[in-house]
């Protein structure tokens, strides 16, 4: 029983460390890079030129039709065979923002459709362009709609981080693994993980409260 | 985008920029427009003169907030023209250029049945935003003028407060001083007063009427015939999509000379004869 202790101890430093250096960091820069990559998506598929909501469609349809783990493979195993060789970190990154930004984009598009059209037509009416108008107006309105379902999107995105162990990233489960192997304590360390996981989702549903509570400030509760 | 000033009346925030001196503001001429097979307006001719205050109104669907939109580039015609005397001069058997669209709404400034305020912006935010991101008004200005209109229709001390604190009357007081900001040439209402508790309606109407007794030029789209009566300076009643009558309030209330005139107003004015 002491030596289950003792490797609890010891684990924890290297598995906390996977959890920063890896799962955080990937999940947070994935994260940053597939918004960005959504936002564009859904302003595509709100357009009125068919070719270009055509395109978003199908992005998104692709994304949200196929397993992450085989876009992630697609993406490490699948490249070099038409000689595209990428590394793991860079793999992960590109396989989880453009999951993040097909699912997102749908995410933004409902929330930019929830603000009423009176809001466009009073940017329009004060001289506002069209992007301005976005800008200024309708963004700032959606965005208070699209942070549950966008922290929802974040913290699927956290848990499926562990997916990039399979592809040699060194992140939270890859740590666990090694040490369960080595140890043989796979109950003990696979829960510890899972604790750490469920610790760094419970930060992030506490972040949004607070950003929920932030944007709240301008309606009626 | 021009940077008038607002002189006349001594500096009195709530005084037009441009003195009323009778001559003609904005011709509307021939105006149609169709949602799909849905002939809304048939052919409008309209003519504002500076300080003039017109009033449109009808039964719902009688293509009046159509006109107002059109006035606005809020909706493009399908024909007829659009001249403001200085510009632009619009006809709408061409497609409309994105400047001219800016161009027609940098004549004047719309205050819509439903407010339409920014939620996420407080009340100075929202009166300053279209002066200081399109204007380009320094800030500091921006602020000043509109504290000074804020004060002007009593509404001084909610500067600060997000549209959702306020009554609905204050709501669409904010909103016309949103539009006044914008120091137009025209005045646009889309029926104000007609989502408002029947108590609000009259701190919004005097407001508007005093907007009309400083010589503003205004077209309003309304319900309110009392307004329509002391305020207008013409009367427009419309009903499927074209003018049956104009004129002068105390004729058209007085002595309609149409039978649908008659009858529109007999039931607003005698619902339950």
């Amino acid at each position: 029983m002491s030596s289950d202790w003792e490797l609890l101890f010891l684990s924890f430093g290297p598995l906390v460390w996977g959890a920063v250096s890896g799962t955080v960091l990937l999940s947070l820069a994935s994260f940053a890079i597939g918004l960005v990559l959504a936002l564009g998506v859904a302003l595509l598929r709100l357009s009125k030129n068919r070719l270009l909501s055509g395109i978003a469609r199908f992005y998104i349809s692709v994304i949200r039709g196929t397993p992450l783990l085989v876009q992630l493979f697609v993406i490490f195993y699948g490249m070099p065979s038409i000689g595209l060789v990428i590394d793991p970190w860079p793999s992960a990154i590109i396989a989880f923002s453009l999951n993040v930004g097909g699912y997102a984009a749908e995410v933004i598009r409902a929330a930019i459709l929830s603000v009423p059209k009176g809001q466009w037509e009073a940017g329009y009416t004060i001289g506002m362009s069209h992007g301005t108008t976005l800008r200024r107006l309708i963004l700032p309105q959606a965005a208070r709609v699209s942070v549950p379902p966008l922290s929802n999107t974040f913290i699927s995105l956290v848990k499926d981080s562990s997916l990039a162990s399979l592809i040699l990233v060194t992140e939270l489960f890859r740590v666990a693994e090694e040490i369960a192997s080595f140890s043989t304590k796979f109950m003990l360390v696979y829960l510890e993980a899972a604790l750490i996981y469920w610790v760094i989702c419970i930060v992030l549903a506490g972040g949004q409260g607070m950003l929920e509570k932030k944007l709240d400030r301008y309606v009626a509760t | 985008m021009s940077q008038r000033d607002r002189s006349p009346n001594g500096g009195d925030p709530l005084a037009p920029v441009a003195r009323p001196d009778d001559s003609v503001l904005l011709a509307a001429r021939g105006i149609r427009k169709s949602f799909g097979d849905n002939e809304v307006l048939s052919s409008i001719d309209l003519e504002v003169r500076r300080g003039e205050v017109v009033v449109l109104i009808g039964p719902s669907g009688s293509g009046k907030t159509t006109v107002l939109r059109s006035l606005n580039g809020l909706e493009t015609p399908d024909a007829g023209t659009i001249d403001f005397a200085g510009g632009p001069a619009l006809d709408f058997a061409r497609p409309i250029s994105k400047a001219q669209r800016f161009a027609l709404r940098d004549r004047s400034a719309m205050v819509f049945q439903q407010h339409n305020l920014f939620p996420h912006m407080t009340v100075i935010e929202n009166v300053i935003e279209g002066p200081v991101r399109v204007q380009r008004v320094p800030k500091a200005r921006a602020i000043a003028e509109a504290s000074a209109l804020l004060d002007r229709v009593g509404l001084a001390e909610k500067r600060d407060a997000y549209p959702f604190e306020l009554s609905g009357g204050q709501q669409q007081r904010v909103g016309i001083v949103r539009a006044l900001a914008l120091k137009p040439d025209l005045l646009l209402f889309d029926e104000p007063t007609s989502s408002l508790d029947p108590e609000l309606v009259g701190e919004v109407l005097s407001v508007i009427k005093e907007l009309a007794d400083e010589g503003w030029t205004m077209v309003v789209v309304t319900h309110e015939l009392s307004f329509a009566r002391q305020a207008a300076d013409e009367v427009l009643f419309m009903d499927g999509g074209v003018v049956v009558e104009r004129g002068a309030p105390e004729q058209i209330f007085t002595k309609p000379k149409h039978e649908r005139t008659r009858r529109f107003l007999d039931r607003i004015l005698r619902p339950l004869d």
